[in-house]
């Protein structure tokens, strides 16, 4: 655990904590997180982590937006949702306690929007309230009441009649949320 | 829009999306990038991908029905058929372009239709190039793509710089930051996301390194990204030492690192300590947040308890513990109905008014508190006669815990309103439910688990209120209605005087036997058994009635649960308060004049058990009413709850379960807690018995509700519960309990007997006393004694306060008004440009099918030929 504590240099260590919201604790904790997940010899900072290995961390295991989360914060190449070091540290970031209202509901707005088109329209809303209900049978809505549900939100935060939620108006409709801040969160 | 016809088509829109699911996760890959990629095809390609919604939900709606029944053609030309004449039935002028157009489009689709790619077609009604520039506008890409945020961002660098340079006031970041980027935007479009990012470099060079580092940490970029810029805007600053950490600081680290951990672990554990909330949370997960909202609100009079009883037992039953009275006559032996009566063994302890001392002792005996040393102390420096004195310490510990008890009802009426009623929030939070709900920092599965079961329960409220709020109803309907709901209001309205009138009477009847069978020299056991009729009586009253106020609700049949729960709430209410009030007036009217004489015939006859003091025996009778309270409501819990569930399920063979009743649960804390706070000057020791009768009710309550109840079949929203059973626990109650202890405590004479007043015409005089002993003792404290003068005695001042409050409140009322017309308009001119903007795409999209080479109208104008055959 020492060895690879040692990776990260104390000039990147202060640059991660300039760049991000987390102290630098709170850095190095994530690093021995994520360097938990590689094998024994792997770099720690270059390795790109597979997204089924990141989603074992008990944090994310049994998040309804699991997979969006990694599909958010991976930045690589193949499309593969992996997260290198880097991307994690970006993904405690926007969860972490210092981060501001506008970073954690952009996040969660790239979450959200489950086609990644920019917008969240009425399939993107169908898809969030089925992750929110769950997948049992007992706690899913019927169709009628979908149907309604996603009317009345289109309606209440469309603002400009569009038929879809774009970021500005979903960050308007968490500005009204004081509660958003702290349940928009993970804890390492 | 029309609502009967959306189920069809959505339902076909969920099928249908997922179809498009497979294709818009392959062209994913250009979106990062998109402005990147610069190859026409790919961009294309890319637009297709934009799941674009024409901005008329009919228009959408239209083409979706064409989408999905395209071998109906009837089916097709009937929705185009209601689409043109909803919107012809529209008066804006520019709606006429846009439904020419849409007709058009409608004779085209047929051709799509007739293609292979189904999948498609809805969005082939928009050219690619309209398409390219939709996806491109400001207010999509700006959650997505990488050059949007860049040159958002550059911008409001350059703002910064503005504001720095011209010293101009004004938001680093709009509301709308996309609208503020358009001609940003535009750039783009010509000069690449390169040309782009060189400006933002420019502009973070510029910033000074403070702002520069704030905004970086502000974008939403990935880190490499930032790096990337951080080290562009670096290059030309100073070389960086590549050392390693020091080994002691990697130690600090470590051992930072530990401290951390173990105390989240700490916090974690101390979290999982907070009072019921593992309770708490099973119950929202299974009954939703009303029932919820009972269990919260009770554990929020068990913390005003508590503060009450330490408060008490701090200031006046430690120390008059430590210094019990001299005269003590002997203590009747303990027998086991004092747990009932509260009389017997009990009368001559700190728990009552009686036995408290007018005395004035060293405060710095080693029994008291440190307070009381110290005031003891200090007084000492400047007057040696100055100690711990009785009659005032308990003036002030009741005023005093009275006060912050008010201050703190109101702060939370006014933050819990402040949460609950917002003025920019005319229609509901569904939205803000939904985006705002799931809690991130929950990973436990089965608590996950109880999060969706919870999530969907308020959806199903927050749905089941819409609902209900679209249906209407006749005038003969409504009639009949208005007659139900009057005949139902004057039978609970009689039946609530008719139990008050009996309450009285019953109350002086019992009093006259009292005292009867005081003359006649009854036994003391005797005499206390027979107190216990009128607990009982009020008890079963308050047992009763809610049981026909819910019959009469049964007759009225409300359709929304929430009015049904007011109304509920307000009949309890009402019979609740004239019961208290009418027992107000008997004891502090009837009894202490019955006192009199009483007490003149104790006095020759020798003790009789706290009977030669009203206060205690007042004390008493609230002790009695807590206790019957108490026994009422386990008894009703498992005859009502438990029996009932049985009887329902063994001999009717039913399959429901009672419902839990919120507000008559609600109402009797209520009054239990009314019961508490008026006994508090009588009895100070009170708020222990309340306490622990709600910790008891508390797992009672919760127990049953797991075994026999079942969540509300007609789920209602409790946003604003907690707001209203707060306020009912601030206005009728705490404010009746405190105008009745205040009228004691201005107006009647103590008993002369017994108590720390007891040579005083009314408890409000120990304070005059004190107040001039202080002005004889000491010059330095004349500003007290002039307060005193002329703010608490004067009533000008309480008037002037009134009004001041008044022109406050009046004030805010039209600083709310405006900000509400404000609102009004902004929303207006937002609904203006979503129209401006339907517009010009629709031009847009006219101006390109203008252009469109014949040869491809040709081929369409075939297809559909083909198609009509």
């Amino acid at each position: 655990m020492g060895a690879s504590a040692s990776q990260i240099s104390k000039e990147l260590l202060s640059e991660y904590q300039e760049l991000t919201f987390l102290t630098k604790q709170e850095i190095l904790l994530a690093h021995r997180r994520f360097s938990e997940l590689l094998s024994k010899n792997q770099d720690s900072l270059t390795t790109r982590v597979p997204q089924e290995k990141v989603l074992t961390l008990p944090e994310l295991k049994s998040n309804p937006f699991r997979q969006r989360i990694c599909h958010v914060f991976s930045t690589s190449e193949e499309k593969d949702d992996s997260l290198s070091f880097e991307d994690f540290l970006d993904l405690l970031s926007a969860f972490s306690d210092s981060a501001t209202p506008e970073i954690k509901s952009h996040y969660a707005f790239r979450i959200f929007d489950f086609d990644d088109d920019g917008t969240l329209d009425r399939t993107d809303l169908e898809h969030l309230v089925n992750c929110l209900t769950g997948d049992t049978s007992e706690t899913r809505l019927t169709p009628e009441e979908m149907t309604q549900l996603i009317h009345n939100i289109l309606e209440e935060s469309d603002i400009d009649k569009d038929g879809t939620v774009n970021l500005s108006e979903f960050q308007h409709v968490i500005s009204r949320s004081p509660d958003f801040v702290s349940s928009f969160k993970i804890v390492l | 829009m029309s609502h009967d016809r959306k189920p069809r088509t959505t339902d076909n829109n969920g099928k249908h999306d997922r179809n498009e699911a497979g294709k818009t996760a392959r062209s994913l890959e250009g979106h990062r990038t998109r402005r990147a990629g610069r190859q026409m095809d790919r961009l294309t390609e890319m637009a297709w991908s934009v799941n674009f919604h024409l901005n008329l939900p009919e228009a959408e709606e239209g083409q979706q029905a064409l989408v999905f029944y395209p071998h109906d053609e009837n089916i097709v030309h009937d929705s185009f058929n209601e689409l043109i004449e909803e919107q012809s039935h529209k008066q804006d002028g520019s709606q006429v372009f846009e439904m020419e157009d849409m007709a058009g489009r409608g004779r085209e689709n047929p051709a799509f239709l007739a293609s292979p790619q189904h999948s498609h077609s809805n969005r082939e009604n928009f050219s690619p190039f309209t398409l390219r520039v939709l996806s491109e506008m400001p207010s999509r890409t700006i959650g997505t793509c990488r050059g949007a945020i860049i040159s958002q961002y550059y911008n409001s660098t350059m703002k910064l710089r503005h504001r720095r340079a011209a010293l101009h006031l004004g938001p680093v970041r709009s509301a709308r930051p996309s609208i503020s980027g358009y001609r940003v935007e535009t750039d783009v479009e010509a000069a690449g996301e390169e040309e782009n990012r060189k400006h933002l470099f420019d502009n973070l060079q510029n910033l000074s390194v403070s702002d520069k580092g704030r905004m970086l940490k502000t974008m939403p970029l990935s880190l490499l990204e930032k790096k990337n810029l951080r080290h562009a805007c670096n290059s030309k600053g100073f070389p960086h030492s590549r050392n390693q950490i020091p080994c002691c600081s990697q130690l600090k680290y470590y051992l930072i690192i530990g401290f951390r951990h173990s105390w989240y672990s700490l916090l974690s554990f101390l979290f999982s300590l907070q009072l019921w909330h593992v309770a708490l949370k099973k119950v929202s997960g299974r009954f939703g947040t009303s029932v919820l909202s009972y269990f919260v609100f009770l554990k929020t009079l068990l913390l005003f308890n508590v503060f009450l009883l330490l408060v008490n037992v701090f200031f006046l039953a430690a120390p008059q513990a430590a210094h019990p009275p001299s005269n003590q006559t002997h203590r009747a032996p303990f027998q086991g109905l004092e747990l009932l009566t509260g009389a017997g063994y009990f009368t001559d302890t700190v728990m009552y008014y009686g036995y408290y001392t007018n005395s004035t002792v060293n405060g710095c005996g080693p029994a008291l508190n440190g307070s009381g040393c110290a005031m003891g102390q200090n007084s000492l420096d400047t007057n040696p006669r100055m100690l711990y004195n009785f009659p005032l310490a308990y003036f002030f510990t009741i005023g005093v815990s009275f006060f912050i008890t008010c201050i703190i009802l109101v702060y939370s009426i006014s933050k819990s309103f402040g949460q609950s009623y917002r003025i920019d929030n005319p229609h509901g939070d569904l939205a803000m439910k939904m985006f705002c709900s799931w809690d991130f920092k929950v990973i436990k599965k089965s608590s996950v688990k109880l999060q969706c079961e919870n999530i969907c329960t308020q959806m199903k409220e927050l749905l089941s209120e819409l609902a209900r709020a679209s249906r209407q109803q006749t005038l003969l309907q409504r009639l009949a209605r208005m007659t139900v709901h009057l005949l139902a209001w004057v039978m609970s309205l009689g039946s609530t005087v008719a139990c008050a009138m009996g309450v009285y009477h019953f109350s002086t009847y019992m009093h006259k036997d009292l005292t009867t069978r005081v003359s006649r020299n009854e036994t003391l056991i005797h005499m206390e058994a027979s107190l216990l009729a009128l607990p009982v009586v009020v008890s079963t009253v308050n047992l009763l009635m809610p049981g026909l106020f819910n019959a009469v609700a049964w007759m009225e049949q409300y359709h929304a649960p929430s009015t049904q729960a007011y109304v509920a709430i307000c009949r309890n209410l009402l019979l609740k308060m004239s019961v208290l009030g009418v027992l107000c007036y008997h004891w502090l009217g009837t009894t202490i004049s019955g006192h009199v004489t009483l007490s003149k015939w104790v006095m020759q006859n020798g003790s009789t058990g706290g009977l030669e003091c009203w206060e205690t025996f007042v004390g008493q009778e609230l002790y009695r009413f807590l206790l019957m309270d108490f026994i009422f409501t386990v008894l009703d819990t498992i005859l009502g709850e438990f029996v009932w569930r049985l009887f329902s399920q063994k001999v009717l063979k039913r399959k429901r379960k009672p419902v839990f009743d919120i507000a008559r649960n609600v109402l009797d804390l209520i009054y239990g807690q009314t019961l508490a706070w008026l006994g508090v000057l009588f009895s100070p020791l009170l708020p222990a018995v309340q306490i622990i009768k709600l910790v008891i009710v508390f797992y009672i309550k919760r127990t049953s509700l797991m075994m026999n109840c079942q969540a509300p079949s007609k789920p209602w929203r409790a946003s604003q519960m907690t707001t209203i059973f707060i306020t009912l626990l601030c206005f009728p109650s705490f404010l009746g309990a405190a105008v009745a202890v205040t009228y004691t405590i201005w107006t009647i004479k103590p008993s002369e007997g017994c108590g720390p007043f007891r040579t005083l015409n009314t408890m409000f005089e120990s304070l005059k006393i004190w107040v001039r002993q202080l002005e004889e003792m000491n010059s330095n404290f004349s500003w007290f004694t002039w307060i005193h003068k002329y703010l608490v005695e004067n009533p000008f001042f309480l008037f002037a306060a009134a009004g001041v409050l008044l022109i406050v409140i009046y004030f805010h009322t039209q600083v709310v008004g405006g900000q509400r017309k404000i609102i009004s308009l902004l929303q207006e001119q937002i609904d203006n440009e979503g129209e401006d903007k339907k517009f010009l795409i629709t031009r847009l999209q006219d101006i390109y099918e203008k252009e469109r080479p014949v040869s491809v109208r040709f081929k369409q104008t075939e297809r559909r030929d083909d198609s009509r055959k």
